[in-house]
Parts: C-alpha cells; sequence; structure tokens
C-alpha cells in the first residue's frame, strides 16, 4: 500500500570522508587449477552514508564476486590482488579474522537471492533471528522480544506465529522478509543486496522492495544493490555502477545512466529491454553481438570493444580511462560523447510481421479444461474450467504468478497431463486426443513445445546433431540425405553453425542451448509452439537475441505461439493476445493492447502496477496484500477477492463473477461494470494518456 | 570490421569438451592417493590372476612331503602347507578363482539390476509396485545362505556361483538405479522424447541411460567388495571350486586347522589376501563415488 518513496537525494561528491563503502581499484582474481584469473579489474566506487548503489551487469560480469569480496567472503581460491576496500572507513583488506567476525555481526549484512538456502530448514525462524541478536550479546528472553519487534518492522502480519515456524512452512518472499529482519537486526551501516528479489514474483517483489525502499529511511543504511534488472535497479537506487566483464564501464546518477546511458555496453544492455513502445510488428528487439570475453582475458584496448559497433582503430589500442561525462557521470568509453549513436546490431525492420496472411481461423480451441492433481489425497485445483482459443499464426500470452497454473494448461495442450474429464481440445477442427501418446504424428508434430530450462530438456549426453536429427527423422519424417539438408537448413534457421553440431549441451551457452531447443520444437514443421518461459534463464541481450528469432520463425513459418511468462514486458512485445491466469481460473482474455492499456481486471492492474520497469513515470502503485491462497481450498466467490484492491463488497466473497465479454474481443472475470473500472484505472494514473476508449 | 561479421554468440562461451571433461573426472580420481593405493593392490592381482607364473615361485600343486608344515623362510616366502606345497605360490595362483567369478557374477548383476531398474523407475505405475515387492523379497535372501541352497541343489561350479551372486545383487543394483531413474524421468528431455513419440525402450535405454551411468558405475565397485566377499565365504564354507585348486576361501578352510598347531601361515595369508583385494575395490569405489557424484 505505501507509495513509493523518492529516492533520496544524490549522494555528496565521491571521495566525500565517511562512506559506507569505498572500493578503490580493486583487482580480484580467482586461482583455477594453478592459474590465475582476474575477475575484477580496477573497480572503484564509494557508497556514501544513506546512499544506495547499485551494481547493474548481466551475468559472469562479476557483481556478486564485488559483493562477497567487501566482506572477504570470496571463495577459498579468490583473493583480492590489488586495491582497497574500507567499510565505514576501516580497512577490510588488513582485517584480523576476529575483526573481520566483527565487522560481518555488526557493520555489514548481506541477504542473497534464495531465502530457502539463508536459513536452516530444521530451525524454527524465532530462533533464527532471535539468535542474531544473541551474538551481539543480548539475554534470549530479550532477544525473543526485540525478534517480535523486528519481524513487524519487515511487515509480517503475525509474527508470534512466524517465530513458531520452520521455513519451510514460509513462502518465498515472507521468507524474504525473514531475511531482511535478521540482516538488518544490528542496524549494519551497509546492507548488501544481492538480486533479492529474482527468485519472487513480480507482486511479492514489489512489496519487498516497497519493504526495503522504506526501512532504508528509517533504519538510515546505506545499500548496495546487485541485479541484473535494469528496472529495479533504476527504482531502487540513487547512482548506479555498470559492471562489464569485471570493469565498471560507467556510473552515475540513476536517472543519467538510464535516460542518457554514456557506455556503448549500457545503451546496448537499454535497447535489448522490450519496452512499452516496442512491440514485435513494429521493431526488432537490438541485441549486443558476441560474447563476454573469457575470465582474464586483457586486450590491450578497450574490453567491450569487440562487441561495440562504434569501436574504432583506438579503442583496440589503448584501454580508455574513465571520462568524466556529466556532473558525477563517468564513462569508460573513448566515444562517450557518442555512445548513444551507436548502431544498431540487428536491423529495426521487422513492419511487416504484422501481416499476417491466410485465414484467422482457429486452429486451436480449448473448451472447459481443468486439472485436479490428488496429493496426500488432498484435491490441488491445478486448472478450473479453462476455455480459450488459438487462432492460426498469432502468439498468445499466458501470464499469471508462479502457481497459477500456466504451465500445467500448457502440459495439458502438449498431451503430457490428462485434464480431468469433460474437457475437450480440438485442433483445426479435430478433437486431440488427452494424451500425446494417442494423438497421430500429425497432431503430435503440430504441437510442440520449448521449455524454460534447457538443462532440463535437451539430454545432456547426446550431440546437437543428434538431438535435432532425431526430432528430423521421428517429426518430420526426414531421412537420408534429405535430413542431413533439412538439418543444415533448420540450424541455420536458429543461427546456429556447423561446428556446434558436435558438441553437447554442455559445452553451450545458455542462448545456443535454447536456439537447440527452438530448432527442436521446429523439426516437424509445427503449427502451435509453446514456449514456456524460454527466456527466463537468460541474461537481457541473449533474451533479446532470441525473441527476435522467434518473431522472425513465426513470421516465415506462420507458427502460433503459446507464449508463457512472468515477464509481462516479454509478453507485451511479442504476444497478440494475452490471457491471465490466477489460481487455475482465466481472469481476462484479449487482445495484448486492450489488457496492457485497460480497463483490465484488478489482478492484470495489480500486476502490471508490480513490475518496476525503466519507463515507469512515477504513478500511484497498487499492491497486493497477502499470499497467493492455497490451490487446495481456493476462496469462495472470486478467487481474487482475499487480494483485491478492488473489492466490492460480500458479492466477490460469495459469487464467482462469469468471465464475460465486456469489449468485443475482451472478456474480463470480474463484478464490475466496465465503465466504472475504466474511470477506477485511468483516473489517478497515466494522466497524461488519453483514454484508450470510451 | 562491421557488426554483422560478428557471430550472434561466439566460442567465447564454450567451455571444455567432452573428452576434456572425461580427463578431468581420471585427474580428479588420480589425485586421490586411496584411489591409487586401491588400483595399485587391484592391478597386483589382477597381473597374479592373468599371469601367475610370472610371480609365483614354484608350482603351487607340488607337493613335498618332506617339507610341510614349514614356517616362512627364504625358500618359502609364506611356509608351506600340510602337503608341503609353497604357501606363496598358492595365495598368487589362488587369485584366479575369485577375480574370475566375482567380477563377473557383478557385471551379471549390474546388468539384469540396471534393467529392472530401468523398467520400475521408468513405467512406475502398477508395474513398479508389483516389481518393487519382488525386489523387496529378494532383499530380504542373504545371499550366502540363499547360494548355499542354490548350489547344493545344482552342484558347484563357477558358472552356478556368477549367476546366483549376479541373480541375488541385481535387485539391490535396481534400487538404486530405479532412485537415479525417478529424477531423471520428471527432465523435460523425458517429456520431450514422449513429443516425437519414442517408444519406452528408447527412453529408457538410449535417454535415460547414459545419464545414470554415473550410479551404475558406482553400484558396480561397490558390488564387486561384497561379491568377493561371497565368493571367497562360499569357497571357506565348501562350495565353491573344490580342491586341490588354490583358492584363498578355501585354503582357509581347509588349513584352519593347522592353526591350532601353531602353523598360523598357512591361513594367515590367504586371509590377507581375501582382505586385501576388499579392502582395495573399496577404496576404488569409494574415490569413484565421490568424483563422480560431487
Amino acid at each position: 500500500m505505501s507509495t513509493a518513496a523518492a529516492p533520496a537525494p544524490p549522494a555528496g561528491e565521491p571521495g566525500a570522508p565517511g562512506d559506507a563503502l569505498s572500493v578503490q581499484n580493486v583487482d580480484v582474481a580467482y586461482t583455477v587449477r594453478g592459474k590465475r584469473r582476474g575477475v575484477l579489474h580496477d573497480v572503484s566506487f564509494r557508497v556514501a552514508r544513506g546512499e544506495s548503489y547499485g551494481l547493474v551487469g548481466e551475468s559472469g560480469c562479476g557483481k556478486s564476486t564485488m559483493a562477497l569480496a567487501v566482506v572477504r567472503y570470496l571463495a577459498r581460491n579468490g583473493s583480492v590482488t590489488k586495491g582497497g576496500i574500507t567499510v565505514d572507513g576501516r580497512d577490510v583488506l588488513a582485517m584480523s579474522g576476529a575483526e573481520l567476525r566483527k565487522l560481518r555481526a555488526n557493520t555489514v549484512a548481506m541477504v542473497y537471492q534464495e531465502p530457502g538456502r539463508a536459513l536452516n530448514p530444521s530451525i524454527r525462524v524465532g530462533r533464527q533471528v532471535a539468535e542474531r541478536f544473541e551474538v551481539s550479546g543480548m539475554a534470549r528472553a530479550q532477544a525473543v522480544d526485540r525478534s517480535l519487534e523486528m519481524l513487524q518492522k519487515v511487515r509480517i502480519a503475525d509474527p508470534a506465529s512466524v517465530m513458531n515456524r520452520y521455513p519451510h512452512q514460509l513462502s518465498g518472499g515472507m521468507l524474504q522478509r525473514v531475511v531482511i529482519a535478521i540482516a538488518l537486526a544490528a542496524q549494519p551501516s551497509l546492507l548488501i543486496l544481492d538480486e533479492p528479489t529474482t527468485a519472487l514474483d513480480a507482486t511479492v517483489e514489489a512489496e519487498v522492495l516497497d519493504l526495503i525502499v522504506a526501512l532504508r529511511e528509517e533504519l538510515s543504511t546505506s545499500l548496495l544493490f546487485i541485479s541484473h534488472n535494469l528496472g529495479v535497479v533504476s527504482r531502487m537506487c540513487d547512482r548506479v555502477g555498470v559492471l562489464y566483464a569485471g570493469e565498471l564501464v560507467e556510473e552515475g546518477p540513476a536517472q543519467a545512466v538510464f535516460h542518457d546511458p554514456r557506455h556503448p555496453y549500457t545503451v546496448g544492455l537499454l535497447r535489448c529491454i522490450p519496452r512499452r513502445d516496442t512491440l514485435k510488428a513494429r521493431r526488432a528487439l537490438d541485441t549486443i553481438p558476441g560474447s563476454l570475453p573469457e575470465p582474464g582475458a586483457s586486450p590491450a584496448g578497450c574490453i567491450f570493444a569487440d562487441r561495440c559497433g562504434l569501436a574504432e582503430h583506438r579503442c583496440r589500442v589503448e584501454a580508455p580511462p574513465l571520462y568524466t561525462a556529466g556532473s558525477h557521470h563517468r564513462s569508460r568509453c573513448h566515444l562517450h560523447e557518442r555512445a548513444q549513436l551507436l548502431p544498431r546490431a540487428t536491423p529495426a525492420e521487422a513492419a511487416s510481421t504484422a501481416e499476417r496472411t491466410g485465414s484467422d481461423g482457429t486452429l486451436i480451441r480449448a473448451t472447459s479444461v481443468s486439472k485436479t492433481f490428488r496429493v496426500a489425497g488432498q484435491a490441488i485445483h491445478g486448472l478450473t474450467d479453462v476455455s480459450f482459443e488459438l487462432r492460426s499464426g498469432e502468439t498468445l500470452g499466458l501470464v499469471g504468478e508462479s502457481g497459477s497454473g500456466k504451465t500445467t494448461l500448457a502440459r495439458v495442450l502438449l498431451g503430457l497431463t490428462a485434464p480431468d474429464p469433460g474437457a475437450q481440445i480440438t485442433l483445426a477442427g479435430a478433437a486431440l486426443p488427452e494424451s500425446a501418446d494417442k494423438r497421430t504424428r500429425d497432431q503430435r508434430k503440430a504441437v510442440q513445445i520449448v521449455f524454460q530450462n534447457p538443462d532440463s530438456a535437451l539430454n545432456r549426453r547426446h550431440s546437437v546433431r543428434r538431438l535435432i536429427s532425431r526430432s528430423l527423422s521421428r517429426l518430420g519424417g526426414y531421412r537420408g540425405q534429405a535430413l542431413l539438408e533439412r538439418l543444415s537448413t533448420l540450424i541455420k534457421e536458429v543461427r546456429l553453425s556447423d561446428r556446434h553440431l558436435d558438441m553437447r549441451p554442455v559445452q553451450l551457452s545458455g542462448g545456443l542451448k535454447q536456439r537447440v531447443a527452438i530448432a527442436r520444437a521446429f523439426a516437424g514443421d509445427p503449427q502451435v509452439v509453446v514456449c514456456d518461459e524460454p527466456t527466463s534463464a537468460l541474461d537481457v541481450s541473449v533474451q533479446a537475441a532470441i525473441l527476435n528469432l522467434l518473431t522472425d520463425l513465426q513470421r516465415r513459418e506462420q507458427v502460433s505461439y503459446v507464449f508463457i511468462s512472468h515477464d509481462l514486458g516479454v509478453v507485451r512485445y511479442l504476444a497478440d493476445r494475452i490471457a491471465v491466469l490466477y489460481l487455475g481460473r482465466l481472469m481476462e482474455v484479449g487482445s495484448a493492447e486492450r489488457v496492457f492499456s485497460g480497463p483490465h481486471h484488478p489482478y492484470t492492474e495489480a500486476l502490471l502496477s508490480a513490475v518496476p520497469t525503466l519507463d515507469q513515470a512515477d504513478r500511484e502503485r497498487i499492491r497486493l496484500e497477502g499470499e497467493i491462497p492455497s490451490a487446495a481450498h481456493p476462496p469462495s466467490g472470486c478467487v481474487f477477492h482475499t487480494r483485491c484492491p478492488r473489492r466490492l463488497g460480500p458479492i466477490c466473497d460469495e459469487i464467482e463473477p462469469p468471465l464475460a465479454e465486456r469489449e468485443p474481443g475482451h472478456t474480463i472475470r470480474c463484478h464490475i461494470p466496465i465503465e466504472e473500472l475504466s474511470s477506477l484505472q485511468l483516473g489517478p494514473q497515466d494522466a497524461g494518456v488519453a483514454p484508450a476508449r470510451g | 570490421m562491421s557488426i554483422a561479421d560478428i557471430p550472434v554468440e561466439s566460442a567465447g562461451a564454450l567451455r571444455a569438451d567432452r573428452r576434456e571433461a572425461r580427463r578431468e573426472v581420471l585427474r580428479e580420481l588420480v589425485r586421490r592417493p586411496l584411489f591409487i593405493v586401491g588400483s595399485l593392490i587391484i592391478v597386483f592381482w589382477i597381473i597374479c590372476a592373468l599371469f601367475p607364473s610370472l610371480i609365483a615361485t614354484q608350482d603351487p600343486y607340488a607337493q613335498n612331503l618332506l617339507n610341510i608344515n614349514q614356517p616362512p623362510s627364504s625358500a618359502h616366502r609364506f611356509g608351506t602347507d600340510s602337503l608341503g606345497r609353497d604357501m606363496f605360490s598358492r595365495v598368487i595362483y589362488g587369485a584366479r578363482d575369485i577375480l574370475v567369478i566375482a567380477p563377473l557374477a557383478t557385471l551379471l548383476g549390474t546388468v539384469l539390476g540396471t534393467a529392472l531398474g530401468l523398467v520400475m523407475g521408468y513405467l512406475r505405475g502398477i508395474t513398479d509396485d508389483v516389481t518393487s515387492r519382488f525386489v523387496e523379497a529378494f532383499l530380504a535372501l542373504p545371499v550366502v545362505v540363499t547360494s548355499l541352497i542354490v548350489i547344493t541343489a545344482l552342484g558347484p561350479s563357477s558358472l552356478t556361483l556368477i549367476v546366483v551372486i549376479g541373480v541375488l545383487f541385481a535387485p539391490l543394483i535396481a534400487r538404486t538405479v530405479r532412485a537415479a531413474v525417478l529424477q531423471e524421468r520428471s527432465l523435460e528431455y523425458v517429456a520431450a522424447a514422449r513429443l516425437r513419440d519414442e517408444r519406452a525402450p528408447y527412453i529408457m535405454f538410449v535417454e535415460i541411460l547414459p545419464n545414470v551411468m554415473a550410479p551404475v558405475m558406482v553400484e558396480f565397485t561397490v558390488r564387486l567388495g561384497y561379491a568377493i566377499f561371497a565368493v571367497a565365504t562360499l569357497s571357506y564354507l565348501g562350495f565353491g571350486l573344490q580342491p586341490p585348486s588354490p583358492n584363498w576361501g578355501l585354503e582357509v578352510s581347509q588349513n584352519f586347522v593347522q592353526v591350532t598347531a601353531g602353523f598360523w601361515w598357512e591361513v594367515l595369508f590367504d586371509a590377507l589376501a581375501i582382505a586385501s583385494v576388499v579392502i582395495a575395490v573399496n577404496l576404488v569405489s569409494d574415490s569413484v563415488e565421490r568424483v563422480l557424484e560431487q
């Protein structure tokens, strides 16, 4: 419910005395099999007292290594080989073991990505919080009182009962609150947050971020906030440092870095992110060509030169210093003044996507699909009466929080999970048997999938050649020479090359693995490809390339996508129509434009409002209170009423609203009339945006 | 160089290739002193089993009744037995029986057990339920006692020993493999295989089997230790090969009475030989387990 506070004014000049954290010219290296590999090179930054500093960059850039180096918690084979780190004015690198322990106990606290792994699974939560107080010499009883207080402070509704529970009995969001409570118990002067919300759902993430903002003001703690998510960092941080391949390539106030970037890497990174105004129909996403250099590589010139479209001869021979590019804004680029002129790595022209050829006939029609799982004698309602249709050549985006039934629905479509009796699914008018084993070869090859995690989806013992050829022969019916030819064109279509064919998945990067999975899905010329979070495990620059590839393939092969994602930005970019699921029920179905611009279902509204984006103007945020109810005991009436910010009254608790068509092609499951939704939602926010329709 | 020349994702992100990975496992193993010790002992006994004449100093069958029950000396390093045969040579020649029967029995058990485990883990449902009960029933049978009964019925021979021990080991291995298969089965490559209409045997043996080889290898080495022990025990009880062939278990039982007369060397060295092989195999299997399952 809290509105985001305006960020504190930018901190003073770098070099101000009494910085919470100061990192000067730090090099960190890991020794791997006798060889020393540098992972951080000449990194300098400061976090002033009370300031929130963000470190961003893609995986492998050294963000987490930096966080660990600050508290001297590097793995045994890692060490700070050069430079200095001071926390609260004290030299961390010179500390003895006892001093270091004191530093970690009283001055610096860390919160990691996986809250479940930060807590001991066999000790009650209360004990673990109290322990934190006892470390600083508090008596047991007093520690318990303080724990209660602390849990209240992190907005845990019923702290006394939470203290008596074990970690596995709490949801991810609750656990992260507990971890934050423990971290803040000693009132540290510096709090290091390493991807604290990456494992959480968007609505929960929003709450946790709100909490961090509020607590930071209350406790005047400095933050070092590490994330790959630029939207989150832009919301949370006063100043930002961009790490690339172990070097700090750009640094400055968050506003400046994100809206006036001065390093080509930052420019490229920002262009990879699907924005509100980029749609696949209008333009392809830009990408960053090439990949991260091997750790330890130290080119003579700029470390980014190989991937930079602006690079000149000078960039390859002379390492750029940190240039001043504006007030408090620095960039490690010779051409920082021209950084934004970076040419596109991917041609923008994609406009022809929109013109779908052929009829807009219904390809898949699913009617009253329900799925009840039986777990320990309890009925878990995974899906309840879901009906929808998929037209040929379109992309249907499926969104919802984890546990909303997105993946179950995908598995039902594929024939991997049998729905409850009564469901009916047709493909091009013909009934589609429930189980993949009972489908004809044509039906089976018509519906294929790209799984979320290529590590799980690709057999790690098989070569790329085998993985793709097997699908070509089983689904496509190719043999002999024809198979070889098709294999060679298919891998070109997904932009793999011949030398990848004899590799195994472990030898490929995440993006390449996903390309293999995509090639496999397209081996039998499918009509429908289900994409189950295909880019959620990838970095944004790789994600952009995969999204472009999917768009490209769709245009060429006239295939329909069911695109599952928790990332609304990605869905907005790719989807023609969107279906919103909550607790296994469809809450809203409509064209992407209408679902995003509103009026929309209050749940959709909350989802949209939860996502921190780069181009979000300060608008009123809607927060969902509480947890997603258990699917074993879904709430009565409208299943969303327990968390709904726009609940009308008893009618919502008692009567389930129908999924009714409120506008042509736009159905919403809500008691609130659409006119009212429209005025509620378009009122205070988006004031500048003209109402889409009356 | 223009942007278009740069591949979408260059080879920079590629990791060591597969041969490298295998070499890495070997390197990890060689780095463990216990693995080296175990392997050296096993290699020694394998050489004994293959070329006993290279190491043995005398004919293991040559009796010398003038020279019976001699304590270890320079002429007879491990002394002589009650028929005056050279104990050292008999111990060396004795390696063959155990080192042929035990590995073959283990191999048979591993093959049967792996196949059974794959079927149980992959098909699950009623097949798994029924097979699992049979497996559990088999697990209740003590290996040595059951072998005794079967050998009594069929008569002792190397083949009977191999089959009996192999069949009795199969359920144990099946259980481990089944657990590994259950984990693999939930991975999406299995779903992907079903979506392209692969038959169950293909999925089990071509898709899943290569991914559960690590536990299978570990099971093999662990079971090998037990098999050696079982073979030695059965020989000791007189159900293995018959005299006069030199065989550690048999020798121990034959010469056991001599210990009371103070002729300890007629038993000790055979016993040590059994112990050394079992311990060596366990050292190796421990290392393999650590390296493969880390």
